[in-house]
């Protein structure tokens, strides 16, 4: 793994830590480390730092639908076009180009059912070029973004093994 | 009836481990600190181990295995060997598949110790090395490493601790409290000393995949002249996260492996076959597992080492093993009061070093097989313990 990837990969996990704690465990300066991250948020290799929340947890759960479209791609510009037009709503959370038996997946985060199902109604099926929408209920989150959901901690180790 | 009274000697006069009492302590606040103070991993096996283990009950694979082991395993074993230290082994004849290291350790010494035959032993050191040459009748002599010498033995250290009457010298390197690795020229120096005096070698090897840049594990049994006279002691544990599979081997010269065997045999019959089945999956498949590990413990050390010097420890920088062993002194505390007033104080929990041997004294052990949350929390209770020592020292 070059130094970046590695850098890369601890913010991916861990996007709290601080440079100088990234510097210790990968035994580099600071920073160098520091420019790293700098070059690397400038050319778009990091986009953001997120927080992995469970709002299950919490009072304002919402709801997860994964919506399969297949749309006409259009002249000269393909599916960019329309994915495009789909994936500015701010309620689409991701969207992508697939292979296989439908060409956009496109995932949907709302307050209710209703929402989603009103948002895929008025807003994605209505395109010309849309041709179909699926729309699948996400009922119960397992894992995310390789952390997995509902998992105790414990360590069942002795207390002291010599 | 005294019991006491009717227990062998050799057992009644086993010395009681040093750290009774903070183990006790230790025990008794279990789940309420952090514990720095494990000698295991804190991963968990790989799935693909694990799923081989199911897989083997699922089969209804529950039966003995030979005596030596299964002979896939061995032939995984003996070409692991080649592949990673060059080291030739047949799987017929020079290797038996035991009961985690341990085991290996406790019949290699069995099989060649006759009472009043001395062992020279490095310190500080894995707490069974004596316990084992004690209970088959030998001797003992320790040998003390210092902090001045990284921890290693060195040649001379070697030559003075060696007589008429040494038969073994027990190498534990990457080692288990320390951390210390040995280099290649190092090993030769040490290797000469061993041929000069006739002497054979147990090289524990737990830890060899466990050694970070720049140091390079290098088997001693790889020295010209050394194959034959050394047993190498291998196992899943460390690597692949497998302590409770209980499993690990020893290669060596087929006569003392077969003699090693006889013992095996008669003691634990053959390993556990479902361990076996698992340990064919971690030889064969799971090194890439292993690489991601590796890369953890490796910036979990440099943390460590980073943040013990911050706090005003003197601590050298162990490149094997996954422990940090810093000099306390600075403290005015012995390593038993340290580690017993930073557990009541700051509920951390680490190892006084002369567990591992009295050269130990003045340090203590820490283990980062901890995830990176529990140990940076650690760090900044050790920071804060050591500041407020220093005021008292």
């Amino acid at each position: 793994m070059g130094r970046k990837e590695e850098i890369l990969s601890l913010l991916e996990r861990n996007a709290k830590l601080t440079s100088e704690e990234i510097a210790v465990m990968i035994g580099r300066p600071i920073d160098e480390v520091e420019k790293t991250i700098a070059n690397m948020e400038n050319s778009q290799v990091i986009l953001g730092y997120h927080t992995l929340v469970n709002w299950e947890r919490t009072a304002s759960a919402s709801v997860t639908a994964l919506i399969e479209v297949r749309v006409t791609p259009q002249r000269d510009m393909g599916f960019d076009h329309v994915a495009r037009r789909i994936y500015r709503y701010p309620q689409v959370q991701s969207c992508y180009l697939m292979s296989g038996g439908f060409d956009l997946m496109v995932i949907v985060e709302d307050k209710g059912l209703k929402d989603v199902a009103m948002f895929v109604s008025e807003k994605i099926a209505p395109l010309d070029s849309v041709l179909s929408t699926r729309t699948h209920f996400v009922l119960k989150k397992y894992k995310m973004n390789g952390t997995e959901f509902n998992e105790q901690a414990s360590d069942h180790r002795e207390a002291v093994v010599l | 009836m005294n019991m006491e009274e009717r227990l062998a000697n050799t057992v009644r006069s086993l010395p009681p481990s040093g750290i009774r009492r903070f183990f006790d302590m230790a025990n008794e606040l279990k789940g309420q600190v952090i514990s720095l103070s494990i000698g295991e991993p804190d991963f968990v096996t790989p799935w693909s181990v694990r799923e081989a283990g199911i897989y083997s009950l699922e089969l209804g694979n529950t039966h003995y295995s030979p005596n030596q082991g299964f002979l896939n395993l061995r032939e995984s074993i003996s070409r692991y060997m080649k592949n990673r230290f060059n080291l030739t082994y047949s799987p017929a004849t020079d290797i038996v598949v035991t009961v985690g290291g341990s085991e290996a350790i406790d019949l290699c010494v069995r099989s060649l110790i006759n009472p009043g035959d001395e062992v020279v032993i490095p310190e500080p050191c894995f707490v069974a090395y004596q316990a084992c040459v004690w209970l088959a009748g030998g001797v003992p002599v320790s040998v003390p490493c210092t902090q001045a010498d990284d921890f290693k033995l060195t040649p001379d250290q070697l030559e003075k601790a060696i007589t008429p009457k040494t038969k073994l010298v027990m190498l534990g390197y990457p080692n288990n409290p320390t951390g210390a690795v040995l280099s290649r020229t190092e090993i030769q120096a040490l290797a000469a000393v061993v041929l000069k005096h006739d002497c054979l070698v147990l090289s524990d090897e737990l830890y060899a995949e466990l050694t970070y840049e720049p140091a390079v594990h290098s088997s001693i049994a790889a020295v010209h002249g050394m194959h034959d006279r050394t047993v190498v002691i291998g196992g899943f544990s460390k690597a692949f996260a497998m302590t409770g599979w209980r499993i690990g081997y020893a290669c060596g010269p087929a006569v003392l492996l077969a003699a090693m065997n006889k013992i095996h045999q008669y003691a634990i019959m053959s390993s556990p076959t479902t361990a076996q089945d698992a340990a064919i999956e971690a030889m064969n498949n799971a090194e890439q597992y292993v690489a991601p590990m590796r890369e953890e413990y490796n910036r979990r050390r440099r943390f460590v080492v980073n943040a013990c010097r911050e706090a005003g420890l003197t601590c050298f920088e162990p490149l094997g093993a996954f422990y940090v062993f810093p000099d306390i002194t600075v403290t005015g505390l012995n390593a038993n009061d340290f580690c017993e007033l930073f557990l009541k104080e700051e509920k951390v929990a680490i190892v006084p070093g002369h567990a591992f041997g009295v050269s130990g004294e003045g340090h203590v052990r820490i283990s980062y097989a901890a995830s990176m949350e529990n140990i940076r929390e650690a760090m900044v209770r050790l920071r804060r313990f050591v500041a407020r020592r220093c005021e008292h020292a």
